[in-house]
């Protein structure tokens, strides 16, 4: 590097027009003066001519912001009938700073709201760290009478705010508190997830059911004021608002009478029903028993509550319909019918012989019907759920092939119903079994599968969309059960179509064998679920009684089944039997049996449903 | 190589109008960190750190003659604008936009030693190609191109007040160097064409974020609301100022971003008229001798790199003291000395030991 300084390298520069710039620089100064001048005309303005206002202003901290909470969106039935709204709560806050004197206040206010002074200091206390001009929430919802009497004693109560939020309010209190959902506080953890991006503490989110899966429809944009505020915190002027929008209502596919009506079935024991429109996927119903009251959410839960919800053996706040996994039991024999006849390994004349049991290995493998079936076709064996005819067809095919056609039926797998928190089931193959417990499979666990027992898994949704395929000659739609969503003004802004999202892999022929046996289940002389029958009503559908107890220890078990041990109850059916308009599932936990305990709650759906449809 | 007349010849204003600024700068942070949560003293402790290392760069800056720099420019360039590629790929998000790159403990800001990488490529390029006459239209291609690249890559992270600034700079420098006036007319029609065609390319969302930074009032619960705020707490700070550490407004966080982008505003509430016009005079004084330092200069290169960070000091005072008095939209550009943060203070210094560099220089041939 030469040197930079040196005489001759600046030489070089200096051109006899080398002093351009120096001209331009005086103009530069001519543009920096007056901008300073600018700013500092501005800031006499502030300072000096306007000071005194601002100092007032600045005294009180009189400009304050004040977020307006948007309404959350409704939730509709079918027919427009009102299920979720929103009803105004009364939330007392104090603001430290205007509250002055602090302990006179809170003394006060303990004497008019009946809330013990530790409660309130408790409170208090809990936010000394967070700026004083922070209102603190001292109680949620009290209620009209304490509102009233706050309102008569105002002056002696500087600094008190009385917030008027709006509150969930499920109008039919426990009915499809499953579908529904409730809404809870937002929790710190999902504050920092995306998902709930622009979402701050003490928002209240959707925790299950369409309020959670919903939320981004119902929330709603929040809205908020500039407000000047007095000394004492009270309102003087709104300087500026943006309103909140209102969130979307959400418009469900069932209809509340037929509902309740599931609701009611259930009512005494422990279970859940689905009801679709086989030509659609609409659900016409889902109920889930015990239910609860979501209302009891709404103004926070203790941890007690929780846990005695938790506790129960019951699960209350479990949506049975599409997170409780059970065998299917019976109602599997529909799959291993149609993988036998598709497959070939069987046809419409084969018979197999039933004498009560059936041999593998060096075990007994019952049917129900001690005395056997004698000689069965799969009419026959269908219509009275002959356990042997399907051991053996099940043995014929191996369990790969059955699971083909089970998961084809969309077994085992997450249905795409709008909701969250679905459960999957499962459908085991070999390769599975191998994988998961490491074990090669068995043949003796081929039989157990093939009548829908073993590792065998599904939710009533399944079942339901299964049957409604089988119904409508074999599409399958996928479950919905938001219909639409309309703005709070009433124009339709989302609209769920029915989506066809497979076909059974059977052929017509084949498909109207199995509904044949499936309408002998209820019209036949020896149908398993003669009970079922509906007057004036073709009814076909397949029961189902699924074991509880453990595999290795049913003998000794089976003496001494204690209540929990009792089996568990389903069935399964659509109707009309020719031209189906309902299909559905209903399963009853520790029923005993499908035929006495799910069957009668089907029929009596199909009744309520079809006379009010065909009126 | 060092020449005991440049030790003589070292400019001393500067020095003390730098120690000043960086003074007045120190006790704000400090007020604004008494507000507590989330800015705590040890904000104030860090951005004493980076005066520390910002004074280390700002003598190595003046160390090796200036005129080595010009044949470093464009080296200089290209590692500013990997960086800033570099922040796009693998940079912090923080809410919303990547700026920073993590290095262990230290975050930086490329953004802001791209506005000096401009300032140096730009000096050099123009200090070739001016002329009496003024430059044409194809002289200018080169300069938009080095322009474009930083400012697409800062409008992505999306930074858009620091892309606004650099546009401001380097729009300094090219009128300043001269353009020829068909050009001119060129560049300014083709701006009013090019303009209202962006505005309907873009989304809803977009224009709502433009029209807000124009207009703050259409925000009222965001930046209008911030500007209130902000307007209120220098406004009742009046004549002499509520005195230090008494401010209200601050020290009950009403102020948002009070130890950034409105700082100012801290510093007007605690000391009154008589304090925020004297630093008001600070800043002036400090432009004013800076551009002495650029007439001086017997080389256009110094002159134009002197005029280059004079642009970017007034621009970032103009701006920023115009925001916070409600003047102009609400942008994020810092207030050179007395904002908090690393990035901008480094790239400050090294600005403060260029003008020093030239100025210290400027008598050498005789």
């Amino acid at each position: 590097m030469t040197d930079a300084t040196s005489p001759k390298s600046l030489l070089k520069n200096q051109s006899p027009d080398s002093d351009w710039y120096k001209r331009r620089i005086i103009g530069l100064i001519c543009f920096v003066i007056p901008g300073f001048v600018f700013l500092l005309l501005r800031l006499f303005y502030l300072q000096i001519i306007e000071g005194e206002n601002f100092r007032r202003l600045s005294e009180n901290n009189c400009i304050r912001l004040q977020s307006i909470d948007p309404p959350r969106g409704l939730i509709f039935d079918r027919k427009g009938q009102l299920l979720v709204d929103n009803r105004p709560s009364y939330d007392l806050s104090i603001v430290v700073k205007d509250a002055k004197p602090l302990e006179a206040s809170l003394q006060h206010l303990s004497q008019y709201t009946r809330i013990p002074l530790e409660l309130l200091w408790g409170e208090v206390e809990k936010s000394h760290n967070q700026p004083s001009f922070k209102p603190v929430l001292l109680k949620q919802d009290i209620g009209r009478d304490v509102l009233a009497a706050l309102e008569v004693k105002r002056f002696d109560l500087p600094g008190t705010i009385v917030d008027v939020r709006l509150r969930r309010l499920y109008v039919k209190s426990q009915s499809a508190a499953h579908v529904l959902g409730y809404v809870g506080e937002i929790s710190s953890g999902e504050l920092k997830s995306v998902k709930y991006d622009g979402y701050k503490r003490g928002d209240l989110i959707g925790k299950s059911g369409i309020e959670k899966s919903f939320e981004n429809y119902l929330r709603g944009e929040r809205g908020g004021r500039q407000i000047e505020v007095n000394v004492t915190g009270q309102l003087v002027r709104v300087l500026k608002t943006v309103e909140a929008v209102p969130g979307n209502n959400v418009f469900l596919s069932f209809d509340q009478s037929l509902q309740k009506k599931a609701e009611d079935l259930l009512s005494d024991v422990s279970g859940a029903v689905v009801a679709m429109d086989p030509t659609t996927g609409y659900i016409l119903a889902m109920a889930s028993s015990p239910s609860y009251d979501p209302n009891m959410f709404v103004g926070g839960f203790s941890y007690d509550q929780w846990a005695t919800f938790i506790r129960d053996p019951s699960h209350p706040l479990q949506n049975k319909a599409i997170q409780a996994e059970y065998p299917p039991a019976s109602t599997y024999k529909i799959i291993t019918a149609m993988a036998g006849l598709e497959e070939g390994v069987i046809d419409e004349k084969t018979t197999l012989g039933c004498p009560g049991s059936y041999k593998f290995g060096d075990r007994e493998y019952r049917c129900w019907k001690k005395g056997g079936h004698g000689s069965v076709n799969i009419g026959r064996a269908i219509a009275e759920s002959c356990d042997v005819f399907f051991y053996q067809v099940g043995l014929r095919l191996g369990v790969d092939r059955l699971a083909y056609y089970a998961k084809a039926a969309g077994l085992g797998a997450l249905t795409g119903i709008q909701l969250e928190q679905e459960s999957g089931g499962l459908i085991p193959t070999a390769a599975w079994k191998k994988r998961r417990l490491g074990v090669a499979w068995q043949g003796g666990e081929t039989l157990s599968i093939s009548i829908g027992q073993g590792y065998n898994l599904v939710t009533p949704l399944q079942l339901a969309s299964m049957i409604s395929s089988v119904a409508n000659g074999g599409t399958q739609f996928t479950p919905l059960i938001v219909k639409k969503i309309q703005n709070a003004s009433g124009e339709t802004i989302k609209e769920f179509y029915p989506e066809i999202k497979g076909h059974l892999p059977v052929g017509p022929k084949n498909l109207d064998i199995i509904r044949k046996g499936l309408w002998e289940v209820v019209n036949g002389k020896s149908g398993t679920a003669r009970i079922a029958h509906v007057e004036g009503i073709e009814v076909s559908g397949k029961t189902g009684t699924a074991q509880v107890f453990s595999r290795k220890t049913d003998s000794e078990n089976e003496s001494r089944r204690s209540q929990y041990l009792k089996s568990h109850a389903w069935f399964v059916a659509y109707a009309p039997s020719a031209n189906p308009k309902i299909a559905l599932s209903v399963l009853v936990e520790h029923g005993e049996h499908g035929a006495s305990a799910a069957a009668p709650i089907a029929s009596e759906l199909i009744r309520t449903y079809l006379s009010e449809n065909d009126k | 190589m060092f020449d005991r007349r440049l030790v003589q010849n070292f400019d001393w204003m500067l020095l003390i109008i730098t120690l000043l600024l960086a003074a007045s700068g120190l006790i704000t942070l400090y007020s604004a960190a008494r507000a507590g949560l989330p800015i705590t003293q040890a904000f104030y402790l860090k951005q004493f750190m980076w005066y520390g290392v910002g004074f280390v760069i700002m003598i190595a800056s003046f160390l090796i003659s200036y005129k080595q720099f010009d044949q470093y420019a464009y080296a200089a360039y290209a590692i500013c604008i990997f960086l800033l590629a570099a922040v796009l790929l693998v940079g912090k998000l923080v809410a919303g936009s990547k700026r920073w790159l993590v290095l262990g403990t230290i975050s930086f800001q490329p953004s802001e030693l791209a506005k000096v990488a401009v300032i140096l490529v730009l000096s050099r390029y123009y200090s070739r190609t001016a002329s009496t006459k003024g430059m044409r239209l194809r002289d200018l291609v080169i300069p938009m191109l080095l322009i474009a690249i930083p400012f697409a890559l800062i409008v992505k992270q999306p930074d858009l007040g620091t892309a606004v600034m650099i546009l401001l700079i380097a729009a300094t420098l090219t009128v300043f160097t001269k353009i020829e006036k068909r050009a001119m007319i060129a560049i300014v029609s083709f701006g009013t064409v090019a303009i209202p065609m962006v505005w309907l390319l873009l989304k809803g969302y977009q224009k709502q974020r433009i029209l807000t930074f124009l207009e703050p009032d259409r925000d009222p619960l965001g930046a209008g609301y911030h500007i209130i705020q902000s307007k209120i707490a220098i406004g009742s700070g009046m004549l002499s100022g509520k005195g230090f550490l008494e401010g209200t407004q601050n020290a009950l966080s009403f102020l948002p971003e009070h130890h950034t982008d409105f700082i100012f505003s801290v510093l007007a509430e605690d000391w009154g008229f008589i304090g925020s016009a004297a630093v008001l005079f600070l800043f002036l004084m400090l432009i004013v001798w800076s551009l002495n330092v650029a007439h001086g200069c017997r080389d256009p290169f110094g002159a134009l790199l002197a005029v280059g960070i004079t642009a970017l000091i007034g621009w970032e005072v103009f701006i920023n003291i115009g925001m916070v008095m409600g003047l102009m939209p609400v942008v994020g550009i810092p207030l050179p000395f007395i904002s908090y943060g690393g990035s901008a203070i480094l790239s400050m210094m090294l600005c403060m030991g260029i003008l020093m560099n030239i100025s210290m220089r400027k008598y050498l041939i005789e």
